[in-house]
């Protein structure tokens, strides 16, 4: 069955046929994958785009005189400006590639801080956030003497705003993800950004979840960085990126040195490059980014605001028919409503343990997370060790959602609940 | 599902479903440790008492508790294993954590593509009859679920060690 709805008229069969893994089969069933959330797949266009560059392209970037390395570096550099372009950058020298959206949250942390906090700042985080965007304050918390501050969630998935101000005196960073990889949630990064500027804060944005499913403008979100990675938006893994507001990477210190990211080296010491040159030591992932800027024409090609409509979609079908058919047995983390959620959906079933759960999915061909699913203070305050998550994407329809529905209720008989 | 049906045996259900030796013990006199799956985020806590530890490997297991969260397989798992070292000598349950761990370390190392951390583990000498805990050799057949089953006996070992230790 195809979704429909006002404003959404992706062709979800023809966008299957682009991607050769989905044709493949899980324990000898036709493979419905579920778990966008962790990697998305790739369509064939971002796999001959890499193989292309490494056959035609393939060459040291930045470095050599030769026509080669040229078509290397324009390959390179290309991506770049398809980045930026796509997130609303006001230039490409805004986009930094780095590994990994983990890597550019270190950068900000790290890099940024190590020269912007010192003792007794205050840094505030929510207690939505992936463990890359905790663990690294807490290394600073440990070696500078910074102090952590937590935007609480409310009993509806959302971020409490109540005491907002408090949260917010005299703190120097607020580092915030736009959209949950465990309850979906979709944060107000706009106003977030707003008031912290107002109490003197900068604005870092995990955007891992939000620039894969809804349109990303880095100037309505008025961050000052804004971090993502490739491989969850259709792209190859291994490259992710970092935009920031010009001034403030200016300012910012280098990450990792070595080649590349220096204007000049003496005995005595080093200038670094501009920006992004700057955060970006050693040989680039070229081939990634080529692969990057394929999937990021993919979606240009959908559209975001398609995108979106179709994930509102499914959300709401999944919420009504898993309701509908398993009852008061099913508990759905998160906000209730379809479209104050990203494609993503953490529940619970008849106490099942997740880890149980996806192993009998997985007879049925099925892929979803079970675990905690690097957010254990958020696992906390649900009140819960593990979730079971299903997410979906531009590949997914109705029928995943119905296929995974058989495969609860197998799970419900199997354990006798 | 014949396959699941390996996984999941009966006794093992049950053991998920009524776990015995559910709860906590007065630290001290008994000594708790907490053993942690980072990859699945089930906990599980061992409390555990002897009746001298001045007496070493000839100490006698008094009292076990286990609590914490987790799947059936690592629940059941420590289920099973709290009722088998009860009254054993620290000893006898080394040896029966060794029995136990060889018949699941066919397929331990090298899961995941790293290290897993463990020894080969050799069978003691004689084959300990290991009772209701022959139903978990089929987690075997599904290698990510090893570690859940692994978890309670690894946290066992590390809790007599420390106790021992004073």
């Amino acid at each position: 069955m195809e979704v429909t709805g006002p404003g959404h008229d992706l062709d979800v069969q023809a966008i299957r046929k682009d991607f050769p893994i989905l044709a493949t089969q899980m324990n000898g069933k036709p493979l419905t994958y579920l778990d966008t959330a962790a990697t998305s797949q790739k369509p064939q266009s971002v796999l001959d785009a890499m193989d292309h560059y490494y056959e035609t392209s393939n060459a040291n970037v930045h470095r050599a005189a030769y026509s080669l390395a040229e078509a290397a570096t324009n390959a390179l550099e290309g991506a770049r400006a398809k980045v930026a372009r796509f997130i609303g950058a006001g230039s490409a020298n805004e986009v930094v590639f780095t590994k990994n959206a983990t890597e550019s949250l270190n950068l900000v942390a790290h890099a940024w801080g190590s020269k912007f906090l010192s003792q007794g700042d205050v840094v505030v985080l929510s207690q939505l956030e992936h463990h890359a965007n905790i663990v690294p304050w807490h290394q600073l918390a440990a070696s500078k003497g910074i102090e952590l501050r937590w935007i609480p969630v409310g009993d509806d998935g959302r971020l409490d705003l109540t005491d907002l101000d408090a949260l917010f005196d005299g703190a120097k960073m607020l580092a915030v993800t736009a959209m949950s990889n465990v309850t979906g949630t979709i944060t107000p990064v706009t106003e977030l950004a707003e008031r912290a500027h107002a109490a003197g804060a900068l604005v870092s944005v995990d955007a891992c979840q939000y620039a894969p499913h809804l349109s990303l403008d880095v100037q309505t979100f008025g961050a000052d960085f804004v971090s993502f990675s490739s491989h969850k938006m259709l792209g190859p893994t291994g490259i992710g990126v970092l935009w920031g507001r010009p001034e403030v990477l200016d300012a910012t210190p280098p990450f990792m040195g070595g080649g590349g990211m220096i204007l000049d080296v003496t005995m005595d010491g080093f200038t670094p490059a501009a920006v992004p040159q700057k955060f970006e030591a050693g040989t680039p992932a070229v081939a990634e980014a080529v692969g990057l800027g394929a999937a990021v024409d993919y979606l240009d090609a959908l559209g975001m605001d398609q995108v979106r409509a179709h994930e509102v979609a499914l959300n709401r079908y999944a919420i009504e028919m898993l309701t509908d058919r398993f009852g008061d047995s099913l508990t759905i983390h998160g906000p209730q409503e379809p479209e104050a959620r990203g494609g993503v959906l953490s529940f619970a079933l008849a106490d099942i343990h997740p880890h149980d759960m996806s192993q009998v999915l997985n007879e049925h061909g099925v892929g979803v997370r079970p675990g905690h699913h690097c957010a254990k203070p958020l696992m906390r305050v649900l009140g819960v060790g593990a979730t079971t998550r299903a997410s979906w994407y531009v590949y997914n329809d109705t029928d995943d959602i119905d296929v995974l529905g058989d495969a609860l209720a197998d799970a419900k008989d199997f354990f006798g609940l | 599902m014949s396959g699941l049906e390996d996984l999941y045996r009966e006794i093992i259900l049950d053991h998920y479903r009524s776990p015995r030796n559910r709860g906590e013990l007065a630290v001290p006199p008994a000594h708790r440790t907490d053993g942690f799956n980072p990859l699945c985020g089930d906990e599980i806590v061992v409390y555990l008492e002897l009746d001298d530890a001045s007496k070493g490997e000839g100490a006698t297991v008094t009292g076990i508790k286990i609590a914490g969260q987790g799947c059936s397989i690592s629940q059941s798992s420590a289920s099973m294993m709290s009722a088998a070292v009860s009254g054993k000598t620290v000893a006898e349950v080394r040896d029966l954590t060794k029995a136990f761990k060889a018949m699941m370390s066919i397929h331990e190392e090298g899961l995941e593509g790293e290290p897993s951390g463990e020894e080969p583990v050799e069978a003691p000498a004689g084959d300990l009859p290991l009772g209701d805990l022959e139903a978990l050799r089929g987690v075997v057949k599904f290698p990510v679920r090893i570690k859940c089953a692994t978890l309670s006996w690894n946290t066992l070992a590390q809790n007599l060690d420390e106790t021992l230790a004073g």
